[in-house]
Protein backbone atom coordinates (compact mmCIF):
# COMPACT_ATOMS: atom_id res chain seq x y z
CA UNK A 1 0.00 0.00 0.00
CA UNK A 2 2.88 2.48 0.98
CA UNK A 3 4.43 1.73 -2.09
CA UNK A 4 1.96 2.49 -4.05
CA UNK A 5 1.73 5.54 -2.54
CA UNK A 6 5.07 6.36 -3.31
CA UNK A 7 4.76 5.59 -7.12
CA UNK A 8 1.72 7.54 -7.99
CA UNK A 9 3.17 10.71 -5.61
CA UNK A 10 6.36 9.95 -7.99
CA UNK A 11 4.11 10.11 -10.98
CA UNK A 12 2.21 13.29 -9.53
CA UNK A 13 5.55 14.80 -9.25
CA UNK A 14 6.92 13.70 -12.65
CA UNK A 15 3.57 15.19 -14.55
CA UNK A 16 3.52 18.60 -12.92
CA UNK A 17 7.38 18.75 -13.86
CA UNK A 18 5.65 18.19 -17.84
CA UNK A 19 3.04 20.56 -17.18
CA UNK A 20 6.15 23.50 -16.20
CA UNK A 21 8.48 21.68 -18.70
CA UNK A 22 5.56 22.61 -21.71
CA UNK A 23 3.56 25.34 -20.43
CA UNK A 24 5.72 28.01 -21.99
CA UNK A 25 5.87 26.25 -25.10
CA UNK A 26 2.39 25.63 -25.44
CA UNK A 27 1.25 29.26 -24.38
CA UNK A 28 3.13 30.57 -26.93
CA UNK A 29 1.75 28.69 -29.44
CA UNK A 30 -2.01 30.01 -27.97
CA UNK A 31 -1.57 32.95 -27.88
CA UNK A 32 0.27 33.31 -31.63
CA UNK A 33 -3.24 31.92 -32.42
CA UNK A 34 -5.40 35.28 -30.34
CA UNK A 35 -6.62 38.36 -32.19
CA UNK A 36 -5.11 41.19 -31.70
CA UNK A 37 -5.17 42.17 -27.57
CA UNK A 38 -6.50 39.07 -26.46
CA UNK A 39 -3.52 37.77 -24.41
CA UNK A 40 -3.38 41.41 -22.49
CA UNK A 41 -6.24 40.39 -19.87
CA UNK A 42 -6.26 39.42 -16.33
CA UNK A 43 -6.46 36.67 -15.40
CA UNK A 44 -4.52 35.67 -18.71
CA UNK A 45 -6.50 33.62 -21.38
CA UNK A 46 -5.28 30.01 -21.87
CA UNK A 47 -6.69 29.54 -25.44
CA UNK A 48 -7.48 31.54 -28.78
CA UNK A 49 -11.38 32.61 -29.27
CA UNK A 50 -11.34 32.42 -31.61
CA UNK A 51 -8.39 31.04 -33.39
CA UNK A 52 -6.82 33.07 -35.99
CA UNK A 53 -3.69 33.42 -38.05
CA UNK A 54 -3.65 36.92 -38.53
CA UNK A 55 -0.68 37.76 -36.67
CA UNK A 56 1.41 34.79 -38.98
CA UNK A 57 0.16 36.93 -41.83
CA UNK A 58 1.15 40.36 -40.41
CA UNK A 59 4.48 38.50 -39.95
CA UNK A 60 4.85 37.27 -43.49
CA UNK A 61 2.74 39.83 -45.50
CA UNK A 62 3.69 42.97 -43.65
CA UNK A 63 6.92 42.31 -41.68
CA UNK A 64 8.53 40.21 -44.47
CA UNK A 65 10.11 37.47 -41.58
CA UNK A 66 10.12 35.56 -44.33
CA UNK A 67 13.63 36.94 -45.05
CA UNK A 68 15.49 36.07 -42.04
CA UNK A 69 13.48 32.55 -41.80
CA UNK A 70 15.50 32.15 -45.55
CA UNK A 71 18.61 33.82 -44.01
CA UNK A 72 18.60 31.12 -40.62
CA UNK A 73 17.94 28.36 -42.96
CA UNK A 74 20.62 29.17 -45.69
CA UNK A 75 23.22 30.11 -42.98
CA UNK A 76 22.44 26.96 -40.96
CA UNK A 77 22.55 24.12 -44.04
CA UNK A 78 25.47 25.86 -44.87
CA UNK A 79 27.67 25.75 -41.61
CA UNK A 80 26.09 22.10 -41.14
CA UNK A 81 27.68 20.69 -44.97
CA UNK A 82 30.90 22.53 -44.45
CA UNK A 83 31.46 21.48 -40.92
CA UNK A 84 30.02 18.21 -41.56
CA UNK A 85 33.18 17.62 -43.75
CA UNK A 86 35.86 19.36 -42.20
CA UNK A 87 35.31 17.50 -38.50
CA UNK A 88 34.89 14.01 -40.61
CA UNK A 89 37.96 14.58 -41.65
CA UNK A 90 39.70 15.90 -38.71
CA UNK A 91 38.01 13.18 -35.94
CA UNK A 92 39.04 10.62 -38.61
CA UNK A 93 42.81 11.51 -38.73
CA UNK A 94 42.77 12.14 -34.64
CA UNK A 95 41.49 9.01 -34.02
CA UNK A 96 42.92 6.38 -36.84
CA UNK A 97 45.90 7.91 -38.81
CA UNK A 98 49.28 7.72 -37.11
CA UNK A 99 51.37 10.98 -37.34
CA UNK A 100 53.56 12.47 -35.25
CA UNK A 101 52.29 15.11 -32.72
CA UNK A 102 48.76 13.83 -33.05
CA UNK A 103 48.44 13.36 -29.87
CA UNK A 104 50.01 16.50 -28.49
CA UNK A 105 47.40 18.49 -31.18
CA UNK A 106 44.74 16.75 -29.82
CA UNK A 107 45.29 17.67 -26.29
CA UNK A 108 45.55 21.39 -26.95
CA UNK A 109 42.68 21.17 -29.16
CA UNK A 110 41.03 19.80 -25.59
CA UNK A 111 42.51 22.72 -23.43
CA UNK A 112 41.13 25.05 -25.67
CA UNK A 113 37.85 24.17 -25.04
CA UNK A 114 37.59 26.39 -22.00
CA UNK A 115 38.27 29.37 -23.71
CA UNK A 116 35.04 31.25 -23.92
CA UNK A 117 34.19 32.01 -27.43
CA UNK A 118 33.88 36.02 -26.71
CA UNK A 119 37.43 36.15 -25.94
CA UNK A 120 37.67 35.67 -29.65
CA UNK A 121 34.74 37.97 -30.79
CA UNK A 122 36.45 41.81 -31.17
CA UNK A 123 39.87 40.70 -33.42
CA UNK A 124 37.54 37.98 -34.91
CA UNK A 125 35.55 40.83 -35.82
CA UNK A 126 38.03 42.88 -36.81
CA UNK A 127 39.50 40.36 -38.64
CA UNK A 128 36.31 39.98 -40.49
CA UNK A 129 35.93 43.82 -41.53
CA UNK A 130 39.28 43.67 -43.08
CA UNK A 131 38.51 40.96 -44.95
CA UNK A 132 34.89 42.54 -46.03
CA UNK A 133 32.85 39.86 -44.79
CA UNK A 134 31.72 41.94 -42.22
CA UNK A 135 27.40 41.98 -43.01
CA UNK A 136 27.81 39.14 -45.18
CA UNK A 137 26.90 34.84 -44.83
CA UNK A 138 30.54 34.18 -45.09
CA UNK A 139 31.11 36.11 -41.99
CA UNK A 140 28.61 34.21 -40.44
CA UNK A 141 29.86 30.56 -42.00
CA UNK A 142 33.69 30.89 -41.49
CA UNK A 143 34.19 30.96 -37.99
CA UNK A 144 31.69 27.79 -37.68
CA UNK A 145 33.49 25.82 -40.23
CA UNK A 146 34.91 23.18 -38.00
CA UNK A 147 34.76 22.94 -33.68
CA UNK A 148 36.83 21.49 -31.08
CA UNK A 149 33.67 19.73 -30.02
CA UNK A 150 32.93 18.07 -33.84
CA UNK A 151 35.84 16.90 -33.70
CA UNK A 152 36.01 15.51 -30.62
CA UNK A 153 33.01 13.56 -31.32
CA UNK A 154 33.86 12.01 -34.74
CA UNK A 155 37.17 10.49 -32.99
CA UNK A 156 35.37 9.25 -30.14
CA UNK A 157 33.35 7.49 -32.75
CA UNK A 158 36.16 6.80 -34.96
CA UNK A 159 38.17 4.87 -32.31
CA UNK A 160 35.54 2.14 -32.67
CA UNK A 161 36.69 1.69 -36.74
CA UNK A 162 38.84 -1.63 -36.96
CA UNK A 163 42.08 -0.92 -37.92
CA UNK A 164 42.03 -4.40 -39.80
CA UNK A 165 39.69 -2.61 -42.35
CA UNK A 166 42.27 0.17 -42.98
CA UNK A 167 45.08 -1.84 -43.77
CA UNK A 168 43.05 -4.09 -45.71
CA UNK A 169 42.06 -1.48 -48.14
CA UNK A 170 46.01 -0.06 -47.98
CA UNK A 171 46.65 -3.41 -49.16
CA UNK A 172 44.49 -4.18 -51.74
CA UNK A 173 45.95 -0.11 -52.72
CA UNK A 174 43.56 1.94 -52.26
CA UNK A 175 44.39 5.82 -51.51
CA UNK A 176 44.03 7.32 -47.97
CA UNK A 177 41.62 9.89 -49.72
CA UNK A 178 39.73 6.91 -50.99
CA UNK A 179 39.78 4.65 -47.85
CA UNK A 180 38.33 8.04 -46.03
CA UNK A 181 35.88 8.45 -48.68
CA UNK A 182 34.50 4.83 -49.30
CA UNK A 183 35.23 2.94 -46.23
CA UNK A 184 35.27 5.74 -43.46
CA UNK A 185 32.92 7.77 -44.40
CA UNK A 186 29.37 5.27 -44.68
CA UNK A 187 30.71 3.75 -40.98
CA UNK A 188 30.87 7.73 -39.65
CA UNK A 189 27.13 7.91 -41.14
CA UNK A 190 25.36 7.59 -37.54
CA UNK A 191 27.80 9.88 -35.86
CA UNK A 192 27.59 12.51 -38.68
CA UNK A 193 24.11 12.71 -38.48
CA UNK A 194 24.03 13.67 -34.66
CA UNK A 195 26.53 16.17 -35.23
CA UNK A 196 24.75 17.86 -37.97
CA UNK A 197 21.54 18.12 -35.78
CA UNK A 198 23.90 19.26 -33.44
CA UNK A 199 25.40 21.96 -35.38
CA UNK A 200 22.65 22.91 -37.80
CA UNK A 201 20.64 23.70 -34.29
CA UNK A 202 23.31 25.29 -32.61
CA UNK A 203 23.77 27.88 -36.08
CA UNK A 204 20.28 28.30 -36.02
CA UNK A 205 19.85 29.18 -32.13
CA UNK A 206 22.74 30.94 -32.24
CA UNK A 207 22.49 34.79 -31.29
CA UNK A 208 26.11 36.51 -30.25
CA UNK A 209 27.92 36.42 -33.25
CA UNK A 210 25.57 36.86 -36.30
CA UNK A 211 23.95 39.93 -33.91
CA UNK A 212 27.37 41.41 -33.92
CA UNK A 213 28.81 40.69 -37.70
CA UNK A 214 25.33 41.37 -39.27
CA UNK A 215 24.59 44.75 -39.35
CA UNK A 216 21.98 45.23 -42.13
CA UNK A 217 17.79 44.43 -41.66
CA UNK A 218 17.85 41.95 -44.72
CA UNK A 219 20.32 39.88 -43.21
CA UNK A 220 19.50 38.87 -40.15
CA UNK A 221 18.79 35.66 -38.69
CA UNK A 222 15.63 34.59 -36.90
CA UNK A 223 16.72 35.23 -33.43
CA UNK A 224 18.25 38.54 -34.25
CA UNK A 225 15.26 39.96 -36.02
CA UNK A 226 13.16 38.60 -33.27
CA UNK A 227 15.00 40.13 -30.60
CA UNK A 228 14.89 43.34 -33.19
CA UNK A 229 10.88 43.41 -33.45
CA UNK A 230 10.84 43.35 -29.61
CA UNK A 231 12.13 47.13 -29.57
CA UNK A 232 9.41 48.26 -32.29
CA UNK A 233 6.52 45.92 -31.35
CA UNK A 234 6.81 44.95 -27.64
CA UNK A 235 2.86 45.96 -27.16
CA UNK A 236 1.62 43.34 -29.58
CA UNK A 237 2.29 40.28 -27.68
CA UNK A 238 0.42 38.23 -30.14
CA UNK A 239 2.15 38.75 -32.83
CA UNK A 240 5.90 38.43 -30.71
CA UNK A 241 4.46 35.40 -30.02
CA UNK A 242 4.25 34.30 -33.41
CA UNK A 243 7.42 35.73 -34.41
CA UNK A 244 8.55 33.00 -31.41
CA UNK A 245 7.37 29.97 -33.10
CA UNK A 246 8.46 30.99 -36.28
CA UNK A 247 11.53 31.18 -34.72
CA UNK A 248 11.68 27.71 -32.66
CA UNK A 249 9.39 25.57 -34.70
CA UNK A 250 11.94 24.38 -37.30
CA UNK A 251 13.80 22.82 -34.58
CA UNK A 252 11.55 21.48 -32.21
CA UNK A 253 10.10 19.25 -35.36
CA UNK A 254 13.98 18.78 -36.75
CA UNK A 255 14.25 17.52 -32.90
CA UNK A 256 11.09 15.80 -32.24
CA UNK A 257 12.29 13.52 -35.90
CA UNK A 258 16.18 12.88 -34.90
CA UNK A 259 15.67 12.84 -30.50
CA UNK A 260 17.35 9.53 -30.59
CA UNK A 261 20.71 10.39 -32.41
CA UNK A 262 20.48 13.96 -30.67
CA UNK A 263 20.50 12.52 -27.05
CA UNK A 264 22.42 9.78 -28.19
CA UNK A 265 25.14 12.80 -29.11
CA UNK A 266 24.75 14.61 -26.09
CA UNK A 267 25.68 11.30 -23.76
CA UNK A 268 28.62 10.68 -26.37
CA UNK A 269 30.14 14.20 -25.80
CA UNK A 270 29.55 13.36 -21.86
CA UNK A 271 31.74 10.28 -22.00
CA UNK A 272 35.34 10.85 -20.88
CA UNK A 273 38.77 10.04 -22.55
CA UNK B 1 54.99 -1.26 -45.43
CA UNK B 2 57.62 1.89 -44.59
CA UNK B 3 56.64 3.60 -47.77
CA UNK B 4 52.54 2.72 -46.44
CA UNK B 5 53.03 4.33 -43.08
CA UNK B 6 54.70 7.61 -44.80
CA UNK B 7 51.52 7.63 -46.56
CA UNK B 8 49.26 7.35 -43.62
CA UNK B 9 51.20 9.97 -41.78
CA UNK B 10 50.55 12.62 -44.72
CA UNK B 11 47.21 11.69 -45.20
CA UNK B 12 46.74 12.30 -41.41
CA UNK B 13 48.41 15.93 -41.27
CA UNK B 14 46.34 16.65 -44.73
CA UNK B 15 42.76 15.52 -43.47
CA UNK B 16 43.34 17.28 -40.60
CA UNK B 17 44.29 20.78 -41.55
CA UNK B 18 41.30 21.96 -42.86
CA UNK B 19 39.98 21.80 -39.72
CA UNK B 20 42.94 22.51 -37.89
CA UNK B 21 43.29 25.67 -40.24
CA UNK B 22 40.06 26.98 -39.48
CA UNK B 23 40.17 26.68 -35.77
CA UNK B 24 43.75 28.51 -35.51
CA UNK B 25 42.87 31.19 -37.76
CA UNK B 26 38.93 31.97 -36.81
CA UNK B 27 39.74 31.25 -32.96
CA UNK B 28 43.11 30.37 -31.59
CA UNK B 29 44.77 33.48 -33.25
CA UNK B 30 41.72 35.99 -32.60
CA UNK B 31 42.13 34.93 -28.77
CA UNK B 32 46.11 35.68 -29.10
CA UNK B 33 45.04 39.05 -31.04
CA UNK B 34 42.79 39.74 -28.12
CA UNK B 35 45.25 39.66 -25.64
CA UNK B 36 47.40 41.86 -27.59
CA UNK B 37 44.31 44.23 -27.95
CA UNK B 38 43.58 44.69 -24.13
CA UNK B 39 46.81 46.34 -23.79
CA UNK B 40 46.49 48.65 -26.02
CA UNK B 41 44.00 52.32 -26.56
CA UNK B 42 42.13 50.48 -30.17
CA UNK B 43 39.21 52.23 -29.54
CA UNK B 44 36.24 54.03 -32.72
CA UNK B 45 39.57 56.21 -34.58
CA UNK B 46 41.83 53.53 -34.53
CA UNK B 47 39.25 51.15 -36.93
CA UNK B 48 39.46 53.93 -39.42
CA UNK B 49 43.48 54.53 -38.83
CA UNK B 50 45.07 51.70 -37.27
CA UNK B 51 48.69 53.92 -36.99
CA UNK B 52 46.43 55.51 -34.05
CA UNK B 53 46.87 52.45 -31.54
CA UNK B 54 49.22 52.73 -28.79
CA UNK B 55 50.35 50.26 -26.66
CA UNK B 56 49.40 50.95 -22.97
CA UNK B 57 50.22 48.17 -20.67
CA UNK B 58 47.53 47.38 -17.98
CA UNK B 59 45.86 50.81 -17.99
CA UNK B 60 42.69 49.10 -19.50
CA UNK B 61 42.71 46.17 -16.65
CA UNK B 62 43.56 49.66 -14.59
CA UNK B 63 40.46 50.96 -15.53
CA UNK B 64 38.31 48.09 -15.42
CA UNK B 65 39.29 48.00 -11.88
CA UNK B 66 38.30 51.04 -10.52
CA UNK B 67 34.99 50.43 -12.81
CA UNK B 68 32.25 50.20 -10.29
CA UNK B 69 29.69 48.89 -13.69
CA UNK B 70 32.03 46.33 -14.11
CA UNK B 71 32.30 44.91 -10.58
CA UNK B 72 28.86 45.54 -10.73
CA UNK B 73 28.38 43.07 -13.80
CA UNK B 74 30.76 40.63 -12.21
CA UNK B 75 28.45 40.58 -8.64
CA UNK B 76 25.66 40.21 -11.43
CA UNK B 77 27.14 37.33 -13.34
CA UNK B 78 28.84 35.42 -9.84
CA UNK B 79 24.48 35.79 -8.73
CA UNK B 80 23.89 33.96 -11.36
CA UNK B 81 26.40 31.64 -11.55
CA UNK B 82 26.24 30.88 -7.68
CA UNK B 83 22.18 30.38 -7.80
CA UNK B 84 21.97 28.92 -11.66
CA UNK B 85 24.24 25.67 -11.38
CA UNK B 86 23.07 24.58 -8.02
CA UNK B 87 19.26 25.32 -9.22
CA UNK B 88 19.89 23.84 -12.31
CA UNK B 89 21.94 20.78 -11.26
CA UNK B 90 19.20 19.78 -8.60
CA UNK B 91 16.92 20.03 -10.86
CA UNK B 92 18.21 17.85 -13.39
CA UNK B 93 19.53 15.04 -11.31
CA UNK B 94 15.72 14.94 -9.52
CA UNK B 95 14.28 14.45 -13.24
CA UNK B 96 16.92 12.09 -14.38
CA UNK B 97 16.35 9.87 -10.84
CA UNK B 98 12.26 10.24 -11.90
CA UNK B 99 12.73 9.41 -15.32
CA UNK B 100 15.05 6.20 -14.54
CA UNK B 101 13.38 5.03 -11.49
CA UNK B 102 12.11 1.49 -12.12
CA UNK B 103 8.24 1.74 -10.90
CA UNK B 104 7.91 5.25 -13.88
CA UNK B 105 5.66 4.31 -16.66
CA UNK B 106 6.22 6.38 -19.97
CA UNK B 107 9.64 7.05 -19.67
CA UNK B 108 10.71 7.71 -23.14
CA UNK B 109 7.50 10.55 -23.26
CA UNK B 110 9.05 12.25 -19.86
CA UNK B 111 12.10 12.15 -20.88
CA UNK B 112 11.24 14.15 -24.37
CA UNK B 113 8.81 16.62 -22.55
CA UNK B 114 11.45 17.42 -20.38
CA UNK B 115 14.08 18.05 -23.04
CA UNK B 116 11.64 20.15 -25.15
CA UNK B 117 13.08 23.48 -23.49
CA UNK B 118 16.89 22.85 -24.22
CA UNK B 119 16.08 22.91 -28.30
CA UNK B 120 14.21 25.79 -28.44
CA UNK B 121 15.63 29.42 -29.58
CA UNK B 122 16.98 31.00 -26.77
CA UNK B 123 16.20 34.51 -27.82
CA UNK B 124 12.65 33.23 -28.80
CA UNK B 125 11.95 31.58 -25.56
CA UNK B 126 13.45 34.49 -23.50
CA UNK B 127 10.61 36.53 -25.49
CA UNK B 128 8.28 34.19 -24.54
CA UNK B 129 9.12 34.58 -20.86
CA UNK B 130 9.45 38.33 -21.05
CA UNK B 131 5.71 38.42 -20.89
CA UNK B 132 5.20 35.56 -18.49
CA UNK B 133 6.66 37.86 -16.12
CA UNK B 134 4.28 40.39 -17.23
CA UNK B 135 3.05 41.56 -13.81
CA UNK B 136 -0.72 42.12 -14.81
CA UNK B 137 -1.25 39.81 -17.72
CA UNK B 138 1.61 37.01 -17.34
CA UNK B 139 1.12 33.68 -16.90
CA UNK B 140 3.39 33.32 -13.87
CA UNK B 141 1.94 35.81 -11.09
CA UNK B 142 -1.58 34.26 -12.06
CA UNK B 143 0.09 30.86 -10.98
CA UNK B 144 1.07 32.28 -7.91
CA UNK B 145 -2.30 34.62 -8.10
CA UNK B 146 -3.79 31.05 -7.17
CA UNK B 147 -2.08 30.76 -3.94
CA UNK B 148 -2.71 34.11 -2.94
CA UNK B 149 0.55 35.31 -3.89
CA UNK B 150 0.53 39.02 -4.68
CA UNK B 151 1.77 40.23 -7.88
CA UNK B 152 5.37 40.90 -8.29
CA UNK B 153 7.16 43.01 -10.97
CA UNK B 154 9.38 40.24 -11.49
CA UNK B 155 12.17 41.91 -14.63
CA UNK B 156 11.12 45.99 -13.35
CA UNK B 157 11.92 44.96 -9.41
CA UNK B 158 16.23 44.82 -9.19
CA UNK B 159 15.52 42.11 -6.36
CA UNK B 160 13.44 39.76 -8.64
CA UNK B 161 14.84 40.12 -11.99
CA UNK B 162 18.03 38.29 -11.51
CA UNK B 163 16.55 35.59 -9.91
CA UNK B 164 13.68 35.50 -12.58
CA UNK B 165 16.61 34.87 -15.20
CA UNK B 166 17.73 31.94 -13.81
CA UNK B 167 14.46 30.29 -12.94
CA UNK B 168 14.02 31.02 -17.37
CA UNK B 169 18.02 29.53 -17.23
CA UNK B 170 17.10 26.29 -15.35
CA UNK B 171 13.78 25.51 -17.32
CA UNK B 172 16.25 26.35 -20.49
CA UNK B 173 18.64 23.89 -19.45
CA UNK B 174 17.97 21.41 -16.61
CA UNK B 175 17.11 18.92 -19.69
CA UNK B 176 20.63 18.40 -21.31
CA UNK B 177 22.01 18.21 -17.70
CA UNK B 178 19.27 15.57 -17.45
CA UNK B 179 20.54 13.44 -20.06
CA UNK B 180 24.00 13.45 -19.01
CA UNK B 181 22.81 12.37 -15.32
CA UNK B 182 20.80 9.43 -16.99
CA UNK B 183 24.30 8.27 -19.14
CA UNK B 184 26.10 8.54 -15.61
CA UNK B 185 22.95 6.87 -13.52
CA UNK B 186 22.67 3.63 -16.23
CA UNK B 187 26.57 3.17 -15.69
CA UNK B 188 25.96 2.48 -12.21
CA UNK B 189 26.09 -1.69 -11.82
CA UNK B 190 22.84 -2.71 -11.08
CA UNK B 191 24.29 -5.53 -8.81
CA UNK B 192 25.38 -3.10 -6.52
CA UNK B 193 21.79 -1.85 -5.60
CA UNK B 194 21.15 -5.37 -5.46
CA UNK B 195 23.65 -6.33 -2.75
CA UNK B 196 22.82 -2.99 -0.55
CA UNK B 197 18.55 -4.37 -0.84
CA UNK B 198 19.87 -7.67 0.64
CA UNK B 199 21.48 -6.07 3.34
CA UNK B 200 18.51 -3.75 4.13
CA UNK B 201 19.87 -0.64 3.36
CA UNK B 202 16.80 2.12 2.72
CA UNK B 203 16.35 4.00 -0.14
CA UNK B 204 18.04 6.78 1.06
CA UNK B 205 20.68 5.17 2.25
CA UNK B 206 21.32 3.29 -1.31
CA UNK B 207 21.16 6.82 -2.68
CA UNK B 208 23.42 8.36 -0.63
CA UNK B 209 26.21 5.35 -0.35
CA UNK B 210 25.62 3.92 -4.05
CA UNK B 211 24.14 6.77 -6.37
CA UNK B 212 25.96 9.65 -5.50
CA UNK B 213 29.34 8.37 -4.98
CA UNK B 214 28.76 6.87 -8.41
CA UNK B 215 27.78 10.27 -9.69
CA UNK B 216 30.48 11.75 -8.54
CA UNK B 217 32.70 12.24 -12.02
CA UNK B 218 29.40 12.73 -13.73
CA UNK B 219 28.69 15.68 -11.58
CA UNK B 220 31.80 17.15 -11.84
CA UNK B 221 31.83 16.99 -15.85
CA UNK B 222 28.46 18.81 -15.52
CA UNK B 223 29.71 21.41 -12.90
CA UNK B 224 32.39 21.91 -15.15
CA UNK B 225 30.12 22.76 -18.61
CA UNK B 226 27.16 24.42 -16.41
CA UNK B 227 29.73 26.64 -14.85
CA UNK B 228 31.24 27.65 -17.97
CA UNK B 229 28.26 27.83 -20.23
CA UNK B 230 26.45 30.45 -17.45
CA UNK B 231 29.66 32.64 -16.85
CA UNK B 232 28.94 33.47 -20.77
CA UNK B 233 24.84 34.83 -19.66
CA UNK B 234 24.16 37.07 -22.65
CA UNK B 235 21.29 36.74 -24.47
CA UNK B 236 18.64 36.26 -21.75
CA UNK B 237 19.46 40.46 -20.05
CA UNK B 238 19.90 41.56 -23.67
CA UNK B 239 16.41 40.54 -24.74
CA UNK B 240 14.30 40.31 -21.67
CA UNK B 241 15.56 43.33 -19.35
CA UNK B 242 16.72 45.89 -22.54
CA UNK B 243 20.01 45.18 -21.67
CA UNK B 244 20.82 44.56 -18.26
CA UNK B 245 18.02 46.58 -16.46
CA UNK B 246 16.45 47.38 -14.00
CA UNK B 247 19.25 49.95 -12.65
CA UNK B 248 21.91 47.61 -13.75
CA UNK B 249 20.32 44.22 -11.81
CA UNK B 250 21.14 42.08 -14.70
CA UNK B 251 24.20 43.35 -16.20
CA UNK B 252 26.32 40.69 -16.70
CA UNK B 253 30.12 40.51 -18.06
CA UNK B 254 29.45 39.53 -21.18
CA UNK B 255 27.00 41.96 -21.68
CA UNK B 256 29.02 45.14 -20.27
CA UNK B 257 32.21 43.47 -23.03
CA UNK B 258 29.68 43.78 -25.36
CA UNK B 259 28.25 47.47 -24.78
CA UNK B 260 31.68 48.40 -24.14
CA UNK B 261 33.34 47.10 -27.42
CA UNK B 262 30.29 47.04 -29.95
CA UNK B 263 28.41 50.36 -29.14
CA UNK B 264 31.08 52.27 -28.05
CA UNK B 265 34.04 50.70 -29.39
CA UNK B 266 36.29 51.14 -26.87
CA UNK B 267 37.83 47.82 -28.05
CA UNK B 268 40.83 47.52 -26.07
CA UNK B 269 38.80 48.28 -22.89
CA UNK B 270 36.22 45.50 -23.87
CA UNK B 271 39.62 42.82 -25.20
CA UNK B 272 40.43 43.32 -21.46
CA UNK B 273 36.99 42.79 -19.65
CA UNK B 274 36.87 39.35 -21.88
CA UNK B 275 40.40 38.25 -21.01
CA UNK B 276 39.06 38.93 -17.24
CA UNK B 277 36.50 36.22 -17.63
CA UNK B 278 38.64 34.00 -19.25
CA UNK B 279 40.89 33.92 -16.21
CA UNK B 280 37.79 33.78 -14.11
CA UNK B 281 36.72 30.66 -15.66
CA UNK B 282 39.74 29.07 -16.01
CA UNK B 283 40.03 30.05 -12.39
CA UNK B 284 37.20 27.88 -11.85
CA UNK B 285 37.65 25.26 -13.89
CA UNK B 286 40.60 24.52 -12.27
CA UNK B 287 39.32 24.50 -9.06
CA UNK B 288 36.80 22.36 -9.60
CA UNK B 289 38.91 19.24 -11.47
CA UNK B 290 41.60 19.57 -8.47
CA UNK B 291 38.63 19.34 -6.05
CA UNK B 292 37.50 16.05 -8.08
CA UNK B 293 40.83 15.07 -7.81
CA UNK B 294 41.39 15.32 -4.33
CA UNK B 295 38.43 13.55 -3.63
CA UNK B 296 39.43 10.58 -5.76
CA UNK B 297 42.67 9.79 -3.39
Amino acid sequence: MRRRLSTLLLHLVLIAGAVAAIAPIAWMFAASLMPDGQANAEPPPLLPQPPTLDQYRALFARLDIGRPLLNSTILASAVTLVSLLLNSMAGYAFARLRFRGRDRVFSLLLAALVIPAQVAMLPLFLMLKSMGLVNTYLGVIVPGMASIFGIFLVRQFALSIPQELLDAARVDGASEWQIYRSVVLPLLRPILVTLGVFVFMGTWNDFMWPLIVLTDASMYTLPVALANLMGEHFQDTELMMAGAVVTVLPVLILFLAMQRSYIEGIMMGSLKE
Amino acid sequence: MRSLHRGEARAGWLLAAPALAVIAVFFLLPVAAGFALSVTDFDIYAIGDPDLVRFVGAANYRTLAAEPLFWKALKNTLYFVLLGVPATMGVALAAALGVTAGVTRLKPIFRTIYFAPVVTTLVAVAVVWRYLYHPRFGLINGFLGWFGVEPIAWLADPRWAMPAIVLLAVWKNFGYTMIIFVAGLQAIPEQLYEAARLDGASAWQRFRHITLPGLAPTTTFVAVITVIGYFQLFAEPYVMTSGGGPVNATLSVVLYMFKEGFRWWNIGYAAAVAFVLFWIILAVTLIQTAARRRAER
